[in-house]
């Protein structure tokens, strides 16, 4: 195993393409997120953001080019990463405590401390006291709260994050947004964050990469966003310093919306 | 809508139904030799409970039944199992298992006579091959249903192949199953009287075939509410259990309600 310094980044791809039948979705995709750092990937719909996290996790292989994780090349499921998704995919049939004790429980530990140690999880995204509660009981940001429990649990290097707050309403979002900060803030993990909202990826990272419009998409900007931390995703909006940056990554992506609508 | 309303609503239609059999009857609007009356047919139906001798009958079905239903829905459960899971095996058996199915049922009962006696285990066999595929599409539906994040996220969690039986494939399934049980049951009870009706020493079936036999229609009448009492008391039970087990699915129109 290859030692882990500043110098190996967490991820990096290499002229990765991925093709469903004869449609490609990204193509000459190079990306680095180095060691700890917080990258949000912003592009018009279906430039194929969720594919790149999908590979990156090792649920799907590249149709070619190479994926590395702290340096070693990637096969199989990515054992690094957690994987927060767009869609609910907590277990129905399991409590918000068993749910966030899953991947305890999957590694073998005994099924006290598994709940313990999810109930503590609980309280830290703000749950206390619904530990008991089956999915369908829990609000649409109280089912996002226990998923990212159960990511977060597991403790992983890497978190990849798939508009994981999309479906949620401005004001829980922008809650959970700075709940997700100050998490990140205790451990600096690695963190690939795939949005369309290029406010919520500006608020949030510490660079931002535009992907063209798809087909056959790529990276074609990266900005690094030097706005100090720690952050309020909702004052930070209304500062210049975001103002411009938000202007000038507009002009670069404002193209690709257009042309993503008028192939529409 | 008021509850007791409804149930006095039932209750009156049922008396309505009762008393103008019975009256009709009496009447001599319709003949009693093809339609017996109500009071006959309650008179009968006492007398058995009262002989005791309607229990063997009742205890054989019951345990045909039961027999039928537990081996169709576990061999069922089993083969959906492996099926969904193994896609070599299931376009392989496809076509076979779609034959099978489309035989009338019925049909099999004199062959299972033939192979396996005039006692339970025709019976047991003709309800079986019911069951089975009821179970078998259901738990193969089921597990085919599940989505797909959902799955993703197990495996993202470090899930083992008998991991994602366990806690992904199997709840999923289990709610497909159970929701068949229904269904199950009255094809196990089916399968029981056919058999008995088709040749048998005892059950249900039996009971009512005898009595054709002799055109005795109180006693035929009473076997079949005693039939429908049997499976209306059977669903209760599935019902009980079902849920039981599934106390995480929303009920019909609270999908994710907010808290």
């Amino acid at each position: 195993m290859q030692e882990i310094t500043r110098e190996t980044p967490a991820i990096e791809l290499s002229d990765v393409a991925q093709r469903f039948g004869s449609y490609t979705a990204v193509r000459n995709v190079d990306l680095r997120v180095e060691d700890g750092e917080f990258v949000a990937v912003v592009g018009p719909t279906g430039c194929g953001k969720s594919t790149l996290l999908n590979i990156i996790a090792g649920l799907r292989a590249p149709a070619a080019g190479e994926v590395r994780i702290f340096g070693e090349p990637l096969s199989g499921l990515n054992r690094r990463a957690g994987y927060l998704f767009q869609q609910d995919a907590l277990l129905p049939w399991k409590t918000a405590v068993e749910n966030a004790a899953l991947g305890l429980t999957f590694a073998g530990a005994p099924r006290t401390e598994a709940l313990a140690r999810a109930e503590e999880w609980l309280d830290k995204v703000g749950l206390r006291g619904f530990g008991d509660r089956y999915p369908h009981q829990l609000s649409g940001g109280m089912r996002k709260r226990v998923a990212l429990a159960q990511v977060l649990i597991m403790d992983p290097k890497i978190l990849l994050m798939d508009e994981p707050f999309s479906a949620l309403d401005v004001q829980t979002r922008q809650l959970m947004e700075n709940e997700l900060l100050k998490l990140w803030e205790e451990d600096q993990k690695s963190v690939l964050f795939v949005t369309h909202d290029l406010e919520e990826a500006i608020a949030l990272a510490d660079r931002v990469v535009v992907m063209s419009a798809g087909p056959a998409s790529r990276p074609i900007g990266n900005f690094a966003i030097t706005l100090e931390r720690p952050r309020d995703v909702t004052e930070i909006r209304l500062t210049d310093a975001f103002l411009e940056i938000h202007r000038e990554v507009w002009e670069l992506l404002r193209e690709e919306v257009m042309r993503a609508h008028g192939q529409a | 809508m008021d509850r007791r309303k409804v149930h006095f609503l039932q209750l009156a239609l049922l008396l309505l139904i009762v008393l103008g059999w019975e009256f009709s009857v009496r009447l001599g609007w319709v003949d009693a030799f093809f339609f017996s009356k109500p009071s006959d047919i309650a008179v009968r139906i006492f007398e058995w409970f009262k002989s005791g001798e309607v229990y063997r009958h009742l205890w054989i079905t019951l345990a045909e039944t039961v027999l039928a239903f537990v081996s169709g829905t576990l061999a069922g459960v089993a083969l959906g199992l492996w099926l969904a899971l193994s896609p070599v095996a299931s376009a392989v058996l496809d076509p076979f298992l779609k034959a099978l199915n489309s035989v009338p049922r019925v049909i099999l009962a004199p062959i299972f006579t033939l192979w396996f006696g005039l006692g339970m285990a025709s019976k047991v066999a003709l309800g079986f091959t019911l069951v089975f595929f009821v179970a078998f599409f259901n738990t193969y539906q089921g597990i085919r249903e599940v989505s797909p994040v959902v799955l993703a996220n197990a495996r993202m969690l470090g899930a083992s192949k008998n991991q994602l039986l366990r806690h992904v494939y199997l709840p999923s399934a289990t709610s497909w199953i159970l929701s068949s049980l229904r269904t199950s049951v009255g094809f196990a009870v089916i399968g029981a009287v056919v058999g008995e009706y088709l040749g048998a020493s005892a059950g249900l079936g039996y009971v009512i075939s005898q009595a054709e036999g002799v055109f005795d229609t109180t006693s035929v009448f009473a076997g079949i509410v005693v039939l429908a009492v049997f499976v209306v008391l059977l669903d209760v039970a599935v019902s009980v259990v079902e849920r039981k087990l599934l106390v995480w699915r929303p009920a019909p129109g609270q999908e994710g309600g907010t808290v």
